[in-house]
């Protein structure tokens, strides 16, 4: 009997078990165990939410070890956590902890301008985030299991999600249109490798499971992502920067679930609080915007 | 014959793929009604908590209980498998599960996921070659009770023997995903061999 951990299979069917389901940022032990009982499908172990990393400033890195322990030895759903584009040290140490998944995140200060991580020397599987289908493509050559539109995080807008969404479904749309002898142009373009090029052009998605991020903030943001192609979504700030973080997460869960019924999701969205203040993003200046790291 | 897929979270599309290889249509259920006129169920891979948490909310969890007490042929891969079980051990608290296979599983018990794997089995009923399975941080079979029937065990990393498939009555479940792996054998089994059991409806 011959056992193999860290396959492709392994890598990407973790994420095919997250689909239809929301994965939320937390801080600390106390929000996982209210994430996990609201019906969250993984938690998101980070320092700072992206909207007070936005309001704070200064480099963002990897979170505290002690901090990931304590928050896998609160529940038992997958934990996942950040590390900074191209910092594989980050990764190697998420890796030792017995992290699920690790966020190659731009929300974190990116460590590499040129390089991401090398996904394939890793055993655990990689999240990365993406704004078109040339950079979903060029993450999973370098060995993404999963890819996420990156949306504007800790904004609470939902424009920069939907933008990147559509974005990448219409490119895969145009694909599958397309005459095989033009695909090898195609792929010049999107500065992707052809054999994937080739591969979404057939089968109409991506290769990968894709989930949706950045400005989430509602029940019905969560379901518009899931009618836009999303498998499922990251919440980062909308939950624990809304004023009753408990309801606002199952409401979120039940509306990812139900996402084509909208009775459901008027049902979900009624007496949450107040939602996250939020930021348009039309009022962050363009180097300030998290979405335009990676490459 | 109607066989639905539990469409609340998970990995339902693999399911639905796999079962119309095997010439079934499925459809996806969700709401009471739904579940009330199927003649078989499966319950994907995905989170326990999540699926438990999903049931309970939309009032189909006493249902689902219900129809698979009165023999509801039902297959369960993985979370499935959890949620199929009588008694769960390493669960959340409050954590339920419809129950119907009189086993008691381990959540995670392989490890987390950099533990996942990949492993050839052997399936009596499924005959050669042995099947390639993948374990995403599975749970497996801690005990069985008299009228449970293993089909399959493998060697944990606890030095024991553990089963992996198991069925009693009209309930399959196994600890692994077959709908990732495109063979399909154990949808063919649950199809021709366990649904045989099903009861007619009134």
């Amino acid at each position: 009997m011959s056992e193999t951990t860290g396959t492709g299979r392994v890598k990407r069917g973790m994420a095919e078990m997250l689909k239809g389901g929301v994965i939320m940022d937390v801080v600390n032990a106390e929000q996982a165990k209210i994430a996990e009982d609201a019906g969250a499908v993984a938690v998101m172990a980070l320092e700072r939410v992206p909207a007070d990393i936005r309001a704070q400033g200064g480099v963002a890195r990897m979170s505290d070890p002690d901090m990931i322990e304590k928050i896998k030895a609160a529940v038992s759903i997958p934990v996942m956590a950040k590390a900074r584009i191209g910092h594989f040290v980050e990764a190697q140490i998420l890796q030792s902890l017995g992290v699920d998944y690790i966020d190659e995140s731009e929300v974190l200060t990116p460590a590499d301008y040129e390089n991401h991580i090398d996904k394939w020397n890793f055993t655990v599987p990689f999240v990365c985030g993406a704004t078109n289908l040339g950079e979903a493509l060029r993450r999973i050559n370098e060995g993404a299991a999963m890819i996420r539109s990156k949306g504007e995080a800790g904004t609470g807008d939902i424009s920069q999600a939907v933008v990147h969404m559509r974005k990448i479904g219409g490119e895969i749309r145009r694909l599958t249109s397309m005459r095989e002898d033009e695909l090898y142009v195609a792929a010049k373009e999107m500065q992707a490798p052809f054999e994937l090029v080739k591969e979404v052009a057939q089968a109409g998605k991506l290769p990968v499971v894709m989930f949706s991020a950045g400005g989430i903030a509602t029940p019905s943001d969560a379901a518009l992502m899931m009618h836009l192609g999303a498998d499922g979504v990251f919440i980062g700030s909308g939950i624990f920067k809304s004023g009753d973080p408990a309801r606002r997460a199952a409401a979120c869960v039940k509306a990812t679930t139900f996402f084509d019924d909208p009775k459901v999701i008027a049902d979900a969205s009624r007496g949450l609080g107040d939602a996250m203040v939020g930021i348009s993003v039309a009022d962050i200046p363009a180097p300030h915007r998290l979405a335009e790291r990676g490459w | 014959m109607k066989v639905g897929v539990l469409a609340l979270q998970g990995d339902i599309r693999e399911h639905f793929q796999a079962l119309q290889e095997c010439g079934v249509n499925p459809i996806a259920v969700r709401r009471p009604a739904e579940i009330e006129e199927i003649d078989a169920l499966v319950i994907p891979g995905g989170e326990s908590t999540t699926i438990a948490h999903l049931a309970a909310t939309f009032g189909v969890f006493d249902l689902i209980q219900d129809r698979i007490r009165a023999g509801l042929p039902v297959y369960g891969s993985c979370a499935g498998m959890i949620l199929l079980a009588d008694r769960v051990l390493d669960a959340i608290a409050g954590q339920r599960t419809f129950g119907g296979l009189d086993i008691t599983v381990r959540r995670n018990a392989f490890g987390r996921q950099v533990d996942s794997f990949e492993s050839d089995i052997t399936i009596a009923q499924l005959g050669t070659p042995a099947m390639r399975a993948v374990f995403i941080r599975a749970p497996w079979v801690e005990d069985v009770g008299p009228g449970v029937e293993v089909l399959a065990s493998v060697k944990a990393p606890d030095g024991r023997n553990h089963a992996v498939a198991v069925r009693q009555g009209a309930c399959l479940a196994t600890s692994f995903n077959p709908e990732l792996t495109g063979d399909n054998r154990i949808h063919r089994f649950f199809i021709a061999e366990v649904c045989k059991l099903a009861k007619p409806i009134k």
